[in-house]
C-alpha cells in the first residue's frame, strides 16, 4: 500500500469534523487537548499505524482548504540508475 | 558500479489552489460554500485565467467571496450579478466573466437578471450556491426552501397554501435556448464534489468556447442555520434536497463534448 | 461644424457619443425612447456596445458593470425609471464610479404622465438613492445646452470620479432646434488604474461600496464629502439676465427657464425692474452668487413646473433676507409665459405697494 501523509493548517480549521468523518483509514481526529486562535478544537492527523493512503479524500471535502496531502512514491529505476520521480 | 537504490519520497498531492488569497473565511464550521470556493478556484487555476477573470460577488454569505480570490472583483446589489457581469463582459468580452450567487441573491430577487441573462445566453459563467435558506441574514425561508422546512421565517414548516413551491432553477433556465450549459450538481460528498469539480471546469471552458450562457447549481448545506452538525447537515441535504433538486444535466449544447 | 435642426434626445445620443461614450445600457420610457433608439443603430455602427436591458433596475446594474471597467458609460430614462434606478446610482455613488444619467423628467408622481415637468428635483439632487451623496445635476434650457452639458456631464464624471444626471424636462427632449454638435473623439485607449480588466502583472483591483468596519465607512464618506465640497466651490454654473438693477429676481431653470425669460423680457418692456437667474447646474446650486443677489433685491419668485422643490434651495440661500415667492405648474403643465408675467406683475406690485 503507498504510504501518505497530511497537514492540516490548524489555525484555519474550524473544527467541522467533516475529513475525520470521510476518512477511510479514520486516522483523522479532533484534537481534544488544544484549541486554535479561532477557538475551535483542530483537526489532526493521528497515524501511527501509518495507515493514510494519501488518497485526499479529507482534503475534497475540507471547505477551509486546511488539508496539504503527500503521498509517497517509490521512483521507478531508470536505466541509468538515477532517482526519476514519478507520480 | 554504484548503484542507486530508489528511495521512497512524499509528494504533495493535494495543496491550497494558487489563485486564493490567505484570508480565512468568515464561513461557518462546516459550511460548503468553502468547498465551492475551492472548486472555482482550482478550475481557475487549472485554465490558467486567473489574470483574465472579473468575478462579480452577490450580497448574502458570500458577499466577501472578493477577499478570498486573488482576482479583479467587484460587488454586485442583491441579485443584480448577472446584469452587472452583462455589463462587464460586453466591454470586455474577451475577459472571463464569472458571478458566484447564493438562492437568496439568484432565485428571490435575482430572478429576472439572471434569466435574462440566460436568455441573452450572456458568455458569462454563474456559480449558483443553493443552501435552501438566505445564510447571511439568519435563516429565513427562501424561494428554494423546502415544503415543511422549517426557518426563522417559516417557523410552522415552509407552507404551501401561503408561499408556494420551492423553485428549480436549473430546470427553469435550462428551457431557454441562450443557455448553452445548465447543470446541477451537490456538494455532500467527495464523489459529488468531485463530479462538481469537473462541472465548474466545463462551464469556464463553455464560457471560452463562447458557446452561451454557463451556470452550475452547487447543492449546499447550511449547519448553523439549518441547525444541524456540519457531517449530519450533509446527510439532511442527501436525504431532503437532493430528491426535490435531483443532480444532473440540464441543458449541454452538444458542442460541450468537443470541449 | 454646421449647425443642423435637431431633437432633443438624438442631440443628447449623439454628442455623448462623440464625448467617446463607449457602453450604453438602457429600457424604453417615453419621453426619452428616441435615445435609446438612435444609439441602438449609432453604436453599433461604431462597434461599441448598446443593450436594452429587461428593466431599468437591470440597466443601471449593467452601467455599474460597465463603469468597472473604466470606459465611458450612460444610460438615460424619465422619472418613473429614474426612481428604480436609485439603488444602482447609489451602488455606483458609494463605489466612486464615474458616470452620467440621462433624466428625461415627466409627469407624476406615480405612472403620472408623459408630459414634461421637473419633479424629479428632490429624487436627483438630494442624494442618489440611499446614504449621503449628491450628483451632480446639469440642467440644460435648449437642444444646445443638451448638446455641451453632455459632453461637460463626460469630463467631470472622469473629473471627480463622480455620478452626473443630466436632468431635463420631456420638452426638451422631444422638441427640434437648430445645435450644433462638438467634433468626434475617440474613446480613451488606457484605462484607469482602478479599473477591472483582469489582475495581469498587478495585484487585483476590488471595486464595492462595501466597508463593514464603520471607521473604513466614515472615512469612505469623508473622503466623498470632500469631494464634495470641492465640486461645490469650483462648478456651479448659472446664467443671469438683467440683474444689475433688478428689484425682482425670478429663479428658474430648464424650460421653465426659458418661458421665464421671455416673460422677463415683456415685464421689462411694461419697464419692470425685473431680473433672471437660471441655474445650469441644480447641484452644485449656484446658492453663493443668490445670496449676493437677494443682498439687493427686493423679492424672489420661483417658476417651477412642479409644487416648489428648487424653491427650498432658494430659501436655504437667501437665508430669510428676503420674501421667495412661487409659481409653479404641475400634472405635466407647461406654464405659459403670460401666466409668469401675470406672477410677476402681482407679486412686483405688491412689493412696490409695500415699499
Amino acid at each position: 500500500m503507498t504510504r501518505g501523509m497530511i497537514s492540516i493548517d490548524a489555525e484555519r480549521c474550524k473544527g467541522c469534523q467533516l475529513c475525520s468523518t470521510v476518512c477511510p483509514q479514520q486516522v483523522i481526529h479532533m484534537a481534544s487537548d488544544c484549541l486554535n486562535a479561532k477557538g475551535y478544537h483542530p483537526a489532526a492527523l493521528i497515524d501511527p499505524e501509518q495507515l493514510c493512503t494519501g488518497c485526499a479524500i479529507c482534503a475534497v471535502i475540507c471547505p477551509d482548504i486546511c488539508i496539504t496531502v503527500y503521498r509517497e512514491t517509490v521512483p521507478k529505476q531508470a536505466h541509468n540508475g538515477t532517482q526519476e520521480a514519478v507520480r | 558500479m554504484l548503484q542507486v537504490v530508489a528511495q521512497p519520497i512524499m509528494q504533495t498531492v493535494y495543496q491550497r489552489p494558487e489563485c486564493l488569497t490567505d484570508h480565512h473565511t468568515h464561513y461557518c464550521p462546516g459550511c460548503t460554500h468553502g468547498i465551492a470556493h475551492r472548486l472555482l478556484a482550482e478550475a481557475i487555476d487549472e485554465l490558467g485565467i486567473r489574470t483574465q477573470t472579473v468575478l462579480v460577488a452577490p450580497v448574502g454569505c458570500s458577499v466577501f467571496v472578493y477577499d478570498y480570490f486573488n482576482v479583479d472583483a467587484c460587488v454586485a446589489a442583491h441579485g443584480r450579478a448577472p446584469a452587472m457581469a452583462t455589463g462587464l463582459k460586453r466591454v470586455l468580452p474577451d475577459r472571463m466573466v464569472i458571478t458566484y450567487q447564493g438562492d437568496g441573491d439568484l432565485v428571490s430577487i435575482g430572478a429576472g437578471e439572471i434569466l435574462h441573462a440566460a436568455a441573452r445566453g450572456e458568455h458569462i459563467t454563474t456559480i449558483f450556491v443553493n443552501n435552501a435558506v438566505y445564510g447571511m441574514t439568519g435563516g429565513q425561508m427562501a424561494p428554494t426552501t423546502l415544503v415543511g422546512q422549517k426557518t426563522t421565517s417559516s417557523a410552522q414548516g415552509r407552507s404551501v397554501s401561503s408561499t408556494g413551491y420551492p423553485i428549480r432553477m436549473s430546470e427553469l433556465l435550462s428551457s431557454l435556448d441562450g443557455t448553452a450549459y445548465i447543470v446541477r450538481r451537490s456538494l455532500h460528498d467527495p464523489a459529488s464534489i468531485r463530479k462538481a469539480k469537473k462541472a465548474i471546469l466545463t462551464a469556464l471552458k463553455v464560457q471560452q468556447a463562447g458557446l452561451g450562457f454557463g451556470m452550475v447549481e452547487l447543492l449546499s448545506t447550511c449547519p448553523t442555520n439549518w441547525g444541524i452538525a456540519p457531517d449530519k447537515a450533509l446527510e439532511w441535504l442527501e436525504t431532503n434536497m437532493l430528491p426535490y433538486y435531483p443532480v444532473g444535466d440540464y441543458k449541454v449544447v452538444p458542442e460541450v463534448a468537443a470541449l | 461644424m454646421t449647425r443642423e435642426l435637431l431633437k432633443g434626445n438624438i442631440a443628447i445620443a449623439e454628442a455623448a457619443v462623440r464625448a467617446g461614450l463607449e457602453a450604453y445600457f438602457g429600457y424604453p420610457i417615453t419621453p426619452q425612447t428616441e435615445l435609446l433608439e438612435y444609439l441602438s443603430v449609432r453604436m453599433n455602427e461604431l462597434n461599441r456596445v448598446f443593450l436594452q436591458a429587461e428593466s431599468e433596475v437591470a440597466a443601471i446594474n449593467m452601467v455599474y458593470g460597465a463603469a468597472c471597467t473604466g470606459v465611458r458609460v450612460m444610460t438615460s430614462s424619465s422619472s418613473p425609471g429614474i426612481s428604480l434606478m436609485q439603488e444602482g446610482l447609489s451602488y455606483i455613488a458609494g463605489a466612486n464610479l464615474p458616470c452620467v444619467v440621462v433624466d428625461m423628467m415627466r409627469g407624476g408622481p406615480g405612472l403620472g404622465n408623459i408630459l414634461p415637468s421637473q419633479g424629479d428635483y428632490f429624487q436627483i439632487t438630494r442624494s442618489a438613492g440611499h446614504g449621503d451623496y449628491h450628483p451632480i445635476v446639469l440642467a440644460p434650457a435648449s437642444v444646445q445646452e443638451a448638446i455641451d452639458f453632455t459632453t461637460l456631464a463626460f469630463d467631470l464624471a472622469d473629473q471627480y470620479r463622480h455620478l452626473v444626471i443630466l436632468a431635463a424636462d420631456g420638452q426638451i427632449g422631444q422638441m427640434m432646434e437648430p445645435a450644433e454638435l462638438p467634433p468626434m473623439t475617440e474613446p480613451r485607449k488606457t484605462p484607469p488604474e482602478w479599473a477591472l480588466r483582469g489582475a495581469q502583472d498587478r495585484p487585483r483591483n476590488v471595486i464595492s461600496s462595501l466597508f463593514m468596519s464603520g471607521e473604513a465607512e466614515e472615512a469612505h464618506n469623508i473622503a466623498i464629502q470632500k469631494r464634495l465640497r470641492k465640486i461645490k466651490k469650483t462648478e456651479p454654473r448659472w446664467q443671469e439676465y438683467n440683474t444689475d438693477d433688478a428689484q425682482l429676481l425670478v429663479i428658474a431653470y430648464g424650460s421653465a427657464g426659458r418661458v421665464a425669460y421671455s416673460a422677463l423680457e415683456a415685464a421689462r418692456a411694461n419697464g419692470l425692474k425685473v431680473g433672471l437667474m437660471r441655474p445650469q447646474t441644480l447641484w452644485p446650486f449656484p446658492e453663493e452668487r443668490l445670496s449676493e443677489l437677494a443682498d439687493r433685491v427686493e423679492m424672489c419668485l420661483v417658476v417651477e413646473m412642479n409644487a416648489g422643490q428648487m424653491l427650498e434651495d432658494v430659501r436655504l440661500a437667501t437665508g430669510g433676507q428676503i420674501p421667495v415667492q412661487f409659481y409653479g405648474r404641475m400634472g405635466g403643465i407647461v406654464p405659459s409665459s403670460e401666466e409668469v408675467l401675470k406672477a410677476i406683475e402681482t407679486h412686483y406690485n405688491h412689493a412696490a405697494h409695500h415699499a
